[in-house]
């Protein structure tokens, strides 16, 4: 298949290992990969502060860019921004009187997926470790976050990718199915309670006493990981595309220093 | 965007006076930003504990017996194609329960707006007592009332209005204000309800312990000889069917039957929305709200009544419809799906917002989800001071409330939809807000591919912030929102663009693994 790549623009900027661990699992399977290089940001962050006239030229830079790819499907790392593909980008289009530009939306995001989709429906992925080359040795957590758990409905796929990931020990986290709080502006506009349920989440993450806590959103991530590295928790973050990405022999040299695992587990192909 | 559905449009409601943040005073809107009302509240200990239990019990009950039933998600269907019929058919079926209520001997008054549902009621309070009749009423709860004032109103006027829900009899007498739907006295513990009761209830034994027991039955005594006294009730409305106008009221404790029962006089105060169609139709409600709100299969006390039946229950009965601000709702074509609200409360158990802030940050005496949907559109938002225009950011969206919400209210969206219009409000502004011009400067730059890249390059600076610590810890305003509990990592040393363009160089496309693709 020939399959473009949505990197997103946080994990771009801020977690490109996250995008190579991406590219590394479609090239691993034998898929063409395309990253449109013109591509920036979904505009989701727009959307979801209101500002619906200023998202109009995002979507619309969006949905030319990867309309020109000439893709049969487009993978992000990222529930919430593939939910913002699904379910706003042509609600953002009809405001902004372009109905043209909605049905091509609305036709660009049928060939969307987040990553867990796309390697359990689409590609058919039972068994990370045989058919992936996952290794993890490591005690790990998953945080479903939200917008794939409640917008995308991806349900048991990230589990059912991480439990076949050889060496790991997935273990459950408590109180999982709540939000860790980040909520996108929500985590500047409201700190106090985001802040509140940050606590909450990094008080299941210790008492699941992994030692890695992984999710399918750098957003999520950051905000957990941000949390976990300001408090000496102890615990590091580590994107659900880097744990699958990484086998026997990228296995991490040593821990990163920064908040979120970057550098190590994903980069090797 | 507004569709015009035959019901002329009326002026925002007021309350009693003017607040003093120059807005109307009203029970449906504060005078805090909820953030800054909320930080007071999380910081409360007593009031995340007492919130934290009480939700968490709820969502677990709730969780339990919806899971039992197979047709839960038909349900939540039913019940929401039958309230789009309700809002569609509004004008038709309100003039049909009118009809079917004055022909079984009630009485039916419109009331537009609070002010004149106070009088309404207060004038027919007034009407029911003969001289040396003891100015008071007992009421059952009712969200219709508190929305409007009408405790307070009757206050002024010398009239003392009795709550007998075991819970709001907990926040009238502590002087406090309902924190949740369903539970108004969410926000207490046991402890602080007996103290309450010792402070506030003459008749309250000197020995009361805080046995929920106990204290339940200091209450019935205090409550009991009201019952028997007043010659008046008050209640609201869970459901009213236009086809036979019957009037339902779903309760717990038994107390709001004795209300409706006992005295001479019966008012119910209910908003436009709460009709059903047919009696058929509470099959699916009766469902639908005592797991949602309760987490009960069937509420112990369901009660129905039609006009007035000789020789039995009050033999006045008037019911006031109360618009303030519905039709205003009901006019737009996004914001009307809020009025399919039956007052359930589960979008706030599961809400982690609120389950943090607790219902008076809200400002309103809807909390909650839909409380931060449904307060802006009654009451309107009056520029970006205005404690409203918070209420559709008090959420991360998360989802959970449009799970939970027994007739599908998609609250996130509406959410969404009303941050947009906060926006779109204040476009006129000569001089934009930090969120305007960071906003309109981010969509400059992530709508051109190389503007995106030469910013992303700009990033690079943070690598200087991180310094050896390879974290940035603080940052000024108004970024210090983030970096007051959050670090961020250090920017990466080259982001994806960059790596892709230094292994592929301009190309899109990489080279093909393995010879052919598959």
């Amino acid at each position: 298949m020939r399959i473009a790549l949505l990197a997103t623009c946080l994990a771009d900027a801020m977690f490109p290992d996250v995008a190579a661990a991406t590219v590394t699992l479609l090239q691993r399977l034998g898929h063409q990969v395309v990253f449109p290089q013109a591509q920036t940001c979904c505009g989701q962050m727009h959307v979801n502060t209101g500002y619906f006239a200023e998202a109009l030229p995002i979507v619309r830079h969006h949905v030319q860019t990867f309309e020109a790819a000439g893709v049969d499907a487009i993978v992000a790392p990222s529930g919430s921004c593939v939910g913002s593909v699904r379910h706003q980008h042509a609600m953002i289009a009809r405001k902004g009187g372009d109905d043209g530009l909605a049905a091509a939306a609305t036709d660009l995001s049928a060939r969307t997926y987040e990553l867990s989709e796309l390697l359990v429906d689409v590609l058919g992925i039972t068994d990370s470790a045989a058919q992936l080359g996952s290794y993890f040795p490591h005690r790990v957590t998953y945080h479903p976050t939200c917008h794939s758990l409640r917008m995308l409905r991806v349900g048991e796929k990230p589990l059912q990718l991480l439990s076949t990931v050889q060496g790991i020990d997935l273990v459950e986290l408590p109180g999982a199915d709540q939000c860790c709080g980040f909520g996108g502006t929500f985590a500047l506009k409201n700190p106090d309670v985001s802040t509140a349920m940050l606590a909450d989440k990094m008080a299941g993450i210790i008492a699941s006493r992994a030692e890695v806590c992984s999710a399918g959103d750098s957003s999520c991530l950051m905000h957990i990981g941000g949390g976990l590295s300001r408090m000496r928790v102890g615990v590091r973050t580590v994107h659900l595309a880097e744990i699958l990405a990484a086998t026997k022999e990228s296995a991490p040299a040593a821990n990163p220093a920064s908040t979120t695992a970057t550098g190590n587990v994903g980069a090797a192909r | 965007m507004t569709t015009f559905l035959g019901i002329p449009r009326r002026s925002r409601p007021s309350g009693h006076g003017m607040g003093h943040n120059g807005l109307p005073d009203s029970p449906l809107r504060g005078h805090t930003s909820f953030p800054d009302a909320a930080r007071s509240a999380v910081g409360n200990t007593q009031l995340r504990r007492n919130l934290g239990n009480a939700t968490a019990t709820i969502r677990a009950k709730r969780a339990a017996v919806v899971g039992e039933l197979d047709d839960w998600e038909a349900l939540r269907d039913a019940g929401s194609a039958v309230k789009q019929q309700v809002m569609a058919r509004l004008p038709e079926l309100l003039e049909q329960l009118e009809a079917q209520v004055t022909a079984r001997g009630g009485v039916v008054h419109w009331a537009a707006d609070a002010d004149e549902a106070n009088r309404i009621v207060a004038g027919l309070v007034e009407n029911s007592l003969q001289p040396g009749d003891a100015r008071e009423a007992v009421k059952v709860k009712s969200m219709a009332t508190q929305e409007i004032g009408l405790n307070e109103y009757l206050e002024e006027r010398g009239i003392e209005a009795f709550e007998t829900d075991l819970a709001e009899l907990i926040v009238q007498l502590g002087g406090d204000t309902p924190s949740h739907i369903l539970v108004p006295a969410i926000h207490r513990n046991r402890s602080e309800i007996r103290e309450i009761f010792l402070r506030e209830m003459p008749d309250a034994p000197a020995d009361l312990s805080d046995e929920p027991r106990r204290l339940a039955m200091a209450a019935r005594e205090h409550l009991r000889r009201k019952f028997l006294s007043a010659k008046v009730a008050i209640s609201g409305a869970n459901f009213a069917i236009a086809e036979t106008g019957t009037l339902a009221v779903v309760e717990s404790e038994g107390n709001g039957r004795m209300c409706l029962t006992l005295p001479e006089t019966l008012i119910t105060v209910m908003g436009i929305e709460k009709l059903l169609p047919t009696f058929a139709d509470l099959e699916v409600f009766l469902q639908l709200l005592p797991r949602s709100s309760t987490g009960e299969r069937m509420n112990p006390y369901t009660s129905l009544w039609t006009g007035v039946t000789p020789g039995d229950g009050p033999q006045n009965f008037h019911l006031v419809l109360l618009d303030n601000g519905r039709t205003n709702a009901l006019a737009d074509e996004v914001g009307r799906a809020a009025l399919h609200c039956i007052r359930c409360s589960a979008c706030l158990n599961v809400c982690p917002v609120y389950e943090r802030a607790g219902g008076h940050a809200y400002g309103s005496v809807y909390p909650g989800p839909i409380g931060a949907v449904l307060t802006p559109q009654l009451t309107g938002i009056d520029g970006h001071d205005d404690p409203n225009a918070s209420l559709p950011y008090a959420s991360s969206l998360c989802g959970a409330c449009f799970d939970a919400c027994p007739v599908k209210i998609d609250i996130p969206s509406l959410l969404v939809e009303l941050r947009g219009r906060v926006v779109d409000a204040d476009r006129d502004r000569t001089i934009p807000g930090g969120w305007d011009a960071a906003m309109r400067a981010a969509s400059w730059v992530m709508s051109s591919g190389k503007r995106f890249t030469a910013a992303e390059k700009a990033m690079k600076a943070g690598r200087v912030l991180a310094g050896k610590k390879h974290k940035i810890s603080s940052l000024p305003p108004p970024l210090s929102a983030w970096t007051t509990s959050r670090d961020l990592p250090e920017p990466p040393r080259q982001t994806f663009h960059q790596r892709w363009r230094a292994e592929h160089g301009s190309s899109d496309d990489a080279p093909a693994p393995g010879g052919e693709p598959r």
